[in-house]
């Protein structure tokens, strides 16, 4: 149970921290990638704030011999670039910069309860289903890893 | 805008804690796309903590709503269509390249991981190639 409530209070924090960054008004997401038109830097102290933190933190927890409510670390081990990683991130930026949400705005801007973050939220989880669709069919990302 | 400044680099500091707790308290790493796509394609036995999660970005969106709801602002405007092949894009490009702005762009690059490196990198740059496009074809209002 604990396990569960912790994530909750994670998800709870993270919202809070993206309303309180701006992250949640998709004009100012899209003005960060706005370089060559009206650039506004305000998300660049964001990421410099949370991977600040979290690169400091990330060492201090990793010293640890396992998390506080689970006998084992579920982090990423990878390291090879590959073509899924390149060619999907490049999907995720466009979409990203054609809309100005990613998927936790997207989730978080629900509450908002305007149409815009439903009709984007809703097209999110198509568009992982249409992955999950192709994937199987033709085990698209194996071929591209 | 310094104002802006700081409440970016407070709201950061913030986010920077939350995915600290979930390394410290359940080991994981906050990447939200793939959290959603677990809770959509359920992995067995790995599902409840997902919709948890879930639930408290939704708390925290409604806490937001209720105190400061300017921060919810939707103020961009572009055509329906745009904001649904955008969602269609971010949903698959991120199964694809095995995150998003969290898994990546926060948990990865705060551990050095050259993957998420360069996906964070990609991404930033197609998102402001697609911002080009918006603004050259008078998309964005």
């Amino acid at each position: 149970m604990k396990y569960n409530i912790g994530a909750l209070i994670v998800g709870l924090l993270f919202a809070i921290g993206l309303g309180v960054s701006g992250i949640l008004q998709p004009a100012n997401i899209i003005g960060f990638l706005d370089v060559f038109g009206k650039w506004n830097p305000a998300l660049l102290f964001t990421m410099a704030g949370a991977v600040g933190v979290h690169f400091i933190t990330y060492k201090l927890i990793r010293k640890r011999k396992t998390p506080m409510f689970s006998k084992d670390w579920f982090i990423p081990t990878r390291q090879e670039i590959t073509p899924a990683l390149v060619i999907g991130s490049l999907i995720f930026g466009i979409g990203w910069g054609l809309g100005g949400y990613c998927p936790t705005v997207s989730v978080t801007s629900l509450a908002s309860f305007e149409m815009r973050p439903l009709v984007v939220f809703v097209s999110i989880i198509f568009g992982m289903l249409l992955f999950w669709f192709l994937d199987k069919k033709t085990n698209l990302k194996s071929k591209l890893e | 805008m310094a104002t802006e400044w700081i409440m970016g680099l407070v709201g950061g500091v913030v986010i920077g804690i939350a995915v600290s707790l979930m390394l410290l308290w359940n080991g994981r790493v906050t990447g939200v796309s793939s959290i959603v796509y677990g809770v959509l394609v359920p992995i067995k036995g790995d599902i409840a903590w997902r919709w948890y999660f879930i639930v408290g970005l939704l708390l925290g969106g409604l806490s937001l709503q209720a105190t400061a709801p300017e921060l919810l602002t939707v103020e961009l405007q572009t055509k329906a269509w745009i904001g649904s092949l955008a969602g269609i894009l971010v949903g698959f490009g991120a199964m694809l390249g095995g995150g998003c702005t969290s898994g990546h762009g926060v948990c990865g690059v705060s551990r050095v991981s050259p993957r998420s490196i360069v996906a964070t990198i990609v991404f930033m740059a197609a998102g402001m190639a697609a911002v080009v496009l918006l603004r050259k074809t008078g998309l964005l209002i």
